[in-house]
């Protein structure tokens, strides 16, 4: 059983690596969660990035959320924003991209183009 | 929504934005009643009694940018389709108390879902706000996202190994009050 002197420790290793965070501040994944977003599945999207981004040890990367982005029937929508960079979204994610989008994108900062939504966008087209 | 779990994630959504800085969420299995009941109680803003009469019609939604809201409604269907009910008490400046009663064993009900990972992703968006996880069946299991933060002394709860933590921490709680399998 998981008890909170677990917790200490893993308190104390994130305090040794705060002074390292300064190098790729303001990298940010952002998972779409309203209504529309859960339904589609967004919350084990959100639960893969956040584990990619420990098991990385990433501490540079902020996981979170947003509301509705407003296009439902392209969701679980995700937005990568990586400093000097314009934003990316990317559309109907699933976990098994996740990993794939972490080391790509987030860590080598080269999005991965088929999951966008320009490119998923203009396919239909 | 798939699973009971996935509501619970919607509609404490409401709690939220009506400015909640605590939020308990309670999930008890009574046998004796085969009753699985959910409830939310935050101290948010709450409602007036006619915001309360309107709110259960998806035609009713405090947002601006279009006409419905579907989280309550489709809660209410869910639960009303096992033989049970959904009662929401609202007090405006003190908070509201929505109860979720599902008929455990409808061949309707829903499957609880995964309620580790909705309180894991409730805690991660929503930092500052405090979140307090009750499952009741034969034992009790009680998540305090207060006690957390009095552990980590400053270190930010949303940091991946700590929200790593967390969802663990649930999950064998709650696994271990309800049982291995799914409920």
């Amino acid at each position: 059983m998981k008890s909170l002197k677990e917790l200490e420790e893993i308190r104390n290793k994130a305090l040794a690596q705060i002074d390292i965070r300064k190098k790729g501040e303001g990298t940010r994944i952002v998972v779409g969660m309203a209504t529309c977003g859960i339904a589609a599945g967004a919350r084990p999207v959100l639960t893969a990035f956040v584990e990619e981004v420990a098991k990385r040890n990433l501490s540079y990367v902020t996981v979170t959320q947003t509301g509705c982005i407003g296009a439902c029937r392209l969701e679980p929508i995700v937005e990568g924003y990586t400093p000097g960079a314009e934003k990316v979204t990317y559309v109907k994610v699933n976990p098994d991209m996740v990993s794939r989008i972490v080391a790509e994108h987030i860590v080598n900062g080269k999005p991965v183009t088929e999951h966008t939504i320009g490119y998923n966008e203009e396919k239909k087209n | 929504m798939r699973d009971i779990s996935l509501h619970i994630l919607d509609i404490v959504d409401n709690s939220l934005r009506a400015g909640a800085s605590l939020i308990r969420i309670g999930i008890t299995a009574d046998e004796q009643q085969a009753t699985l009941t959910v409830t939310i109680e935050d101290n948010g803003s709450g409602m007036s009694a006619e915001m309360l009469e309107k709110v259960r019609s998806p035609f009713t939604t405090t947002r601006t940018t279009r006409s419905v809201g579907l989280g309550i409604p489709l809660l209410m269907a869910g639960c009303e389709n096992t033989g049970g009910y959904l009662s929401i008490e609202s007090t405006p400046g003190k908070g509201t108390k929505l109860t979720a009663v599902y008929g455990m064993s409808h061949i309707d009900r829903p499957p609880l879902g995964n309620i580790a990972e909705t309180i894991a992703s409730l805690v991660l968006a929503n930092p500052q706000v405090d979140f307090v996880l009750t499952v009741r069946r034969d034992e009790c299991f009680e998540f305090d996202t207060r006690m957390i933060k009095d552990t980590l002394q400053g270190v930010p709860i949303t940091e991946p190994s700590v929200m790593v933590f967390i969802r663990e921490y649930l999950e064998e709680g709650t696994v271990k009050v309800l049982g291995g399998q799914e409920i």
